[in-house]
């Protein structure tokens, strides 16, 4: 068990607590006195129009899936940091073609107009 | 005994977590359990010692896949899927094909030997730290991998826009 990971843990204790406690302690002492115009979702004052649940636009989807490959692509990035002294100018070669075959998809998304929002 | 405890806890908190993941009716629910699942899961693999893994299932998967996953369900039209019948009618069929998958599981259990201890002990782990190590036969030993793993990614990108771009252009 690596000790040294023991603050990170206090930390999550604490957090946990200190939400908890702020929702119970909240829950015990304030007042309770709803009414139907009270419990209505809160839409900036305005009377509530339509449903809540509205399907997003398939876009979401590319930016999302975006965001996995190049957060992928990044997390290669932190091994081959910490050891780039150590392999030299290989390790720095190789990270290039990576990043090139990455880069590929980047330009292919940017010419289909993944990006543009109309 | 601490560490004992630990790891009782995670897993009691896992096998929590998924059923509750899988038993939840509204699919955003699903994935916020999902959320607390992954952090848990991160939890089991720093306890493992692999710290490394632990910060990848942190970033990647509570953050990236997610996002990913939360996306998909708001993609859905979540009102029709509440009202829908579960999959649940043929539920001894499951049970018997889960509770014969379990029994293999156990079976085969006791055929695991602990080999010789490699190269990559725990110790030299220790002394190492997860990443260096990591890193070192990545980027030598596992290079072809390693490249493989980009074109992997690359097919993710173009997949998604293919699958994705057609339908906009549609309407």
């Amino acid at each position: 068990m690596p000790t040294e990971y023991l603050p990170i843990l206090i930390f999550l204790m604490i957090a946990l607590a200190f939400g908890l406690g702020a929702l119970l302690l909240g829950e015990a002492f304030r007042m309770k006195r709803p009414y139907a115009e009270k419990l209505m979702p809160y839409e900036s004052g305005n009377l509530p129009v339509g449903e809540p649940r509205q399907r997003f636009s398939i876009r979401f989807y590319i930016i999302a899936m975006l965001f996995v490959v190049f957060d992928v692509e990044a997390v290669f990035l932190y091994p081959w940091a910490v050891v780039f002294d150590e392999i030299g100018l290989f390790a720095f070669i190789e990270m290039v073609i990576f990043i090139i075959i990455l880069l590929v998809g980047y330009i292919y998304a940017w010419k289909k107009e993944a990006f543009v929002w109309d | 005994m601490i560490q004992q405890l630990f790891f009782a806890y995670f897993s009691a908190a896992i096998i929590l977590l998924s059923v509750l993941v899988i038993t939840r009716r509204n699919p955003v629910h699903s994935v916020m359990w999902m959320l607390l699942l992954f952090f848990h899961l991160a939890g089991l693999y720093l306890f493992l010692g692999a710290e490394f893994i632990a910060a990848i299932q942190v970033i990647v998967y509570a953050g990236a896949i997610l996002v990913l996953f939360l996306f998909v369900v708001l993609l859905l039209n979540l009102r029709e899927e509440l009202k829908t019948n579960r999959f649940i009618t043929s539920w001894p069929v499951s049970l018997i094909i889960c509770a014969g998958i379990l029994l293999l599981i156990i079976s085969s259990l006791r055929d695991f030997l602990l080999g010789p201890i490699g190269k990559y002990s725990v110790e030299y782990l220790r002394k190492e730290t997860n990443t260096v190590a990591l890193g070192k036969v990545l980027y030598t030993e596992f290079l072809l991998p390693f490249e493989i793993a980009s074109l992997v990614l690359l097919v993710a990108i173009i997949g998604a826009i293919v699958l994705a771009k057609r339908r906009v252009k549609s309407h």
